[in-house]
């Protein structure tokens, strides 16, 4: 494909998010015309269930996030694998199929080491 | 390097209508949604607002305009006001290259399928954004789960994109539905539809999925510190987001604007055929949330990690060896029946809990009881009930 069909699909891209800024930047612009606008303290209160929030919310926080976040990395980087292998695997020679069948036998046995270890469980 | 003003032009009133499009389609969803979930709970629903509440959405977007703008005083302004736009922009830019007929499509893409999964992952970063920009406990644990959520369940959204790219050889929406003129997907590899609706559930936040807003746990999540427009701008997101998964699913598995017919029909009945059956994806989305309770998050985590990705993975290794070795199509849609059932069998089993087997046990004498009272204890492996067998009280 020539280098201006990329062109104009991304020029749309660009185009799409600025429609669709302006569509809410529209939707912001009627509230702030027709909402009313009475500040107090008491509004600026983060909710907390009727207690006084501490002044910051950003705490510690459990570390099977960052796991679950990790494994996804892997499976993701490995997606960017596969959309071009899924293409072009019947035309090409045979060991371009059982490399990727290999790369994907890997990643599952990485998943069942996880679920041996544990970490998929949420405690 | 050519694109000129007119095609600017052009695009952006292209753009403009494809924007009414979807912001319409967002509310029939509203509508359609209170109404649908009314007739599943026994109540009318919203019936005051114009002809059977039809304008009632429309009464919503006034309110909701019309409400105060509050903002935490601790939170980070600039976050807190970008994070909506950038929940709702991704779940917009997606539908440029949604074909919704044949030639009805702003910009056909090559890699069509590629760039929704691409765009789409990046509404997860405004919604961790909103939670962590709030400044709220809430809020904070809302982004958190948003995050473990939502990346854990697009894996197996990839990887169905991804099988039916191979199966159609290619990435391109209008080739996808081409490939299906006689036989939808649906048919070829029916576990793809089902893991692909309870991973789109789960990438919009549907009920069951809705951990991370849950309003018994995180009383809103992310949006809990939002109000007004900006709060508007989150829900809006979300029901637009509900019908991509309605469009995709059509054109994905149901056969687009082509099946049942093979050939193309004219392009209005093409894009009122396409509708059709996204609208019938997105009933599906509303009757599985009148229907299930909300799921843990454990119960969540866990069925992504352990049920849907290693099943989806099968699913494409089977996928991609019924198209290496040309085995007939019709051995996918049995491997896959197949496969759909080890879950069933293993949940099902899993569930065999002695305590529920004995409240069932208890409910059915309580009934037995009351039908028929007799003298002597009904059951005998069930001593607590004997009481009641008596006919004192039950």
């Amino acid at each position: 494909m020539p280098v201006e069909g990329y062109a104009v699909n991304w020029a749309a891209v660009v185009i799409a998010a600025a429609v669709g800024v302006a569509g809410m930047g529209a939707m912001l612009l009627g509230s702030f015309l027709l909402a009313p606008r009475r500040p107090s303290e008491a509004k600026a209160i983060a909710y907390e269930s009727g207690i006084k929030p501490t002044p910051l919310a950003w705490t510690q926080f459990t570390v099977r996030y960052y796991i679950f976040a990790i494994l996804f990395l892997i499976f993701d980087v490995e997606a960017v694998f596969l959309f071009p292998w899924a293409l072009v695997f019947l035309d090409t020679a045979a060991y371009v199929f059982y490399a990727m069948i290999m790369f994907i036998g890997i990643l599952l046995f990485g998943v069942a080491y996880a679920w041996r270890k544990g970490v998929l469980e949420w405690r | 390097m050519n694109v000129t003003l007119s095609d600017t032009i052009t695009l952006s009133v292209q753009l403009f209508a494809l924007f009414n499009v979807a912001a319409l389609a967002a509310v029939s969803l509203v509508w359609l949604e209170r109404r649908f979930l009314g007739r599943l709970q026994g109540r009318p629903g919203p019936n005051r607002v114009g002809p059977l509440g039809l304008l009632q959405p429309i009464a919503d977007a006034i309110k909701l305009m019309s409400k105060e703008d509050v903002a935490p005083g601790s939170s980070q302004r600039l976050l807190f006001y970008a994070a909506p736009i950038l929940v709702f922009v991704p779940a917009f830019v997606v539908w440029l290259t949604f074909p919704l007929a044949r030639d009805v499509v702003v910009r056909n893409m090559d890699m069509g399928l590629f760039f929704f999964v691409a765009i789409s992952v990046l509404s997860i970063v405004g919604l961790v954004l909103a939670g962590w920009s709030s400044n709220s406990k809430y809020a904070i644990l809302g982004g958190f789960r948003a995050a473990a959520q939502l990346v854990s369940y697009e894996i197996p959204i990839i990887t169905m994109i991804l099988i039916i790219g191979m199966l159609s050889d290619s990435l391109d929406f209008v080739k996808v539905v081409d490939a299906q003129a006689t036989i939808p997907f649906i048919a070829v590899v029916p576990l793809a539809f089902v893991i692909f609706l309870i991973a789109g559930l789960a990438e919009v936040g549907r009920t069951p999925f809705d951990i991370y807003f849950a309003e018994s746990e995180v009383v809103g999540g992310p949006f809990v510190e939002y109000s007004g427009a900006h709060w508007a701008i989150f829900f809006l997101a979300e029901y637009v987001n509900t019908f991509v998964i309605g469009i995709l699913g059509a054109l994905l598995f149901l056969g687009g604007w082509r099946w049942p017919f093979g050939a193309d029909l004219p392009q209005v009945a093409s894009v009122a055929l396409l509708m059709g059956k996204a609208y019938f994806i997105v009933l599906i989305i509303f009757w599985i949330r009148g229907t299930y309770p909300r799921m843990r998050i454990d119960q969540l985590m866990a069925m992504a990690w352990k049920w849907l990705i290693p099943l989806s993975f099968v699913l494409f290794l089977a996928a991609a060896f019924q198209l290496k070795f040309e085995w007939p199509w019709w051995v996918l849609t049995i491997l896959s029946l197949v496969i759909l059932v080890v879950p069933v069998i293993v949940q099902s089993r899993k569930q065999r809990n002695p305590a529920l087997e004995l409240a069932a046990r208890y409910a059915a004498n309580a009934i037995v009881v009351q039908a028929k009272p007799r003298p002597a204890p009904a059951v005998e492996d069930a001593p607590v009930v004997t009481p009641a067998a008596e006919g004192t009280s039950v």
